[in-house]
């Protein structure tokens, strides 16, 4: 069995940057397993612009933003295997995966998983109708159009603001289709603001809140969908249901991480993130298996994925390295307002820890506060807070020192 | 006049609103210098990146992603997609290269490498 320090799973962004940060770190036995011909992941059919202006501090587009990191992997010599399917990861760290050679197994120090997300399908809709062609979840629907070239259709209606769903607008009406509608079940977008400006107003397009498809109609192709809005159990309202004419339904409604691997493996969960429990270096709770990028939590922003994967990364390479940091971990809570925070364990390493969390609604001005106990860790401000934009909340390294009881971030409403 | 204007700039999305103070323009809502000058151009001269694709003449189904090396005002986006529906590549090409020139005041440029 072929033997490495670090196996990665997973050759988007998120894989690309935590086997960058490992080999930087000291540990240069990296390899890269991925089921495409080709690293970057998702990136290299977003093509639009927007992506690095954080982490590289320049505006750059999908593929763009893709190729910094896998010049980088080149650099380094980093091994990838292409075409590569993972289908198996050990809790003693054997990775099985499937590939034009055959079944390859690996023994590996440390696994990242960076398996990424993939969309929420009609299936779990329930949207009752008939099945015609012309129904596709955004993101395929952007991987035809933008890689093969394949117009997906010329009046379109797209269930679900999502990032994903608002950029496919914008491109569609770019390639001179007709976008009806976009229709958004909860009484908020949850999207960025910027995408709903540039790729919404911009072109014209109505964003209906509070609103869904009650029904597909047509037999061979789609030939129009019902839409309503919704009470406050998101029940179709019936007076209001409207039949609009349309030959394509886009469906942006939610991103899964890709966890199958991490489940099989007996990795606990966290059932908010759908993604593993990890600590601040994002350590599974199975020592030496990491998970960053979007198979941990869905991100808004490459640039913060890049971000949270370096941690793997250097946290992977330093297990190796340097054997188990000591320190007791402490435990983070969701509190008033905010969903789930991640990491869901901090351990006492002397360093300045980072939580990112999501809050449950569209609120203005808040004032988060982290707290243990009756000690105050953080406060943070910010103008407003939604669900489609991930916070980030630093604890100094000197504050978490004294600290026994777990660690809540809660906000409240200035 | 006072108009409402979300900067896009970056992913903050800063709430802004600009007025009209004695025949000048005043941006209030920004947090930096960058939402301030999108706030006056959106009112003055809007601009926008475009993103699209074109074909790759010699790989079969094949699209290559490119952009406008700078902002099109925003009123010339359908003409650059114009444009850009009847151009096409040879392979190989790579990350900056030049597919257009004299594009409403910039270029056209590859944003994928295809071998």
């Amino acid at each position: 069995m072929e033997k490495h320090a670090i196996i990665v799973v997973g050759g988007g962004p998120a894989g690309m940057a935590a086997a960058i940060a490992a080999y930087d770190r000291g540990v240069t036995d990296v390899v890269i397993l991925d089921r495409e011909p080709h690293l970057g992941g998702i990136l290299m059919q977003c093509i639009h612009n927007g992506f690095g202006l954080h982490k590289l501090g320049q505006e750059l587009t999908g593929p763009e933003y893709a190729a910094v990191y896998e010049k980088k992997v080149m650099e380094r010599g980093i091994k990838v295997y292409y075409e590569a399917t993972v289908t198996h990861v050990s809790p003693d760290k054997v990775v099985t995966a499937q590939s034009r050679q055959g079944i390859l197994k690996f023994q590996a120090d440390a696994v990242i998983l960076a398996m990424g997300c993939r969309e929420r399908s009609r299936g779990a809709l329930n949207i009752c109708g008939s099945r015609p062609a012309g129904v596709y979840s955004a993101g395929t629907a952007q991987k035809l159009m933008n890689c093969e070239g394949y117009m997906v259709g010329k009046k379109v209606v797209i269930l679900g603001s999502g990032d994903i769903g608002l950029i496919m607008a914008r491109r569609m009406s770019l390639e001179g289709a007709k976008v009806e509608a976009v229709c958004e079940l909860m009484p908020y977008s949850g999207g960025l603001t910027r995408n709903i400006v540039q790729c919404l107003e911009d072109f014209g397009i109505p964003l209906y809140l509070s609103t869904t498809v009650a029904q597909i109609h047509g037999e061979k192709r789609l030939e129009g969908v019902t839409i309503a809005q919704v009470d406050e159990r998101r029940q179709p309202i019936e007076e209001t249901k409207r039949y609009i004419p349309c030959d394509t339904l886009l469906l942006s409604v939610g991103l899964i991480p890709e966890n199958e691997l991490t489940r099989a493996c007996g990795i606990p969960m966290d059932p908010i993130t759908n993604g593993a429990l990890v600590d601040d270096i994002c350590q599974t709770q199975i020592p030496g298996i990491f998970a960053c990028g979007n198979v941990l939590q869905v991100h808004d922003l490459v640039d913060y994925v890049s971000e949270e994967a370096e941690r793997a990364g250097i946290g992977a390479a330093e297990l190796i390295l340097n054997g188990a940091a000591s320190g007791e971990a402490i435990p983070t809570k969701p509190g008033n307002g905010v969903r789930y925070v991640i990491p869901q364990n901090v351990r006492k390493t002397g360093n300045d820890v980072s939580l990112f969390l999501r809050v449950t609604q569209p609120f203005g001005k808040v004032k988060f506060t982290v707290t243990a106990g009756d000690q105050v860790l953080a406060v943070a401000k910010r103008l407003k807070a939604a669900p489609g934009e991930m916070e980030k909340i630093t604890v100094k390294a000197n504050m978490l020192e004294n600290v026994t009881e777990p660690i809540v971030v809660a906000l409240e409403e200035l | 006049m006072e108009r409402n204007i979300t900067c896009i700039i970056c992913p903050r999305g800063c709430p802004m609103t600009v007025k009209e103070e004695a025949g000048k323009l005043v941006v209030t809502g920004f947090t930096c210098p960058k939402g301030e000058k999108y706030a006056i151009d959106e009112c003055t001269n809007p601009v926008r990146t475009v993103t699209s694709t074109v074909r790759v003449s010699n790989r079969k189904d094949t699209m290559v992603s490119v952009k406008t090396a700078a902002p099109v005002p925003k009123g010339k986006m359908m003409d650059v997609m114009a444009l850009l529906r009847k151009t096409a590549v040879e392979a190989p090409v790579s990350i900056g290269q030049v597919v257009l020139t004299d594009v409403f005041g910039t270029e056209v440029v590859i944003t994928k490498a295809v071998d």
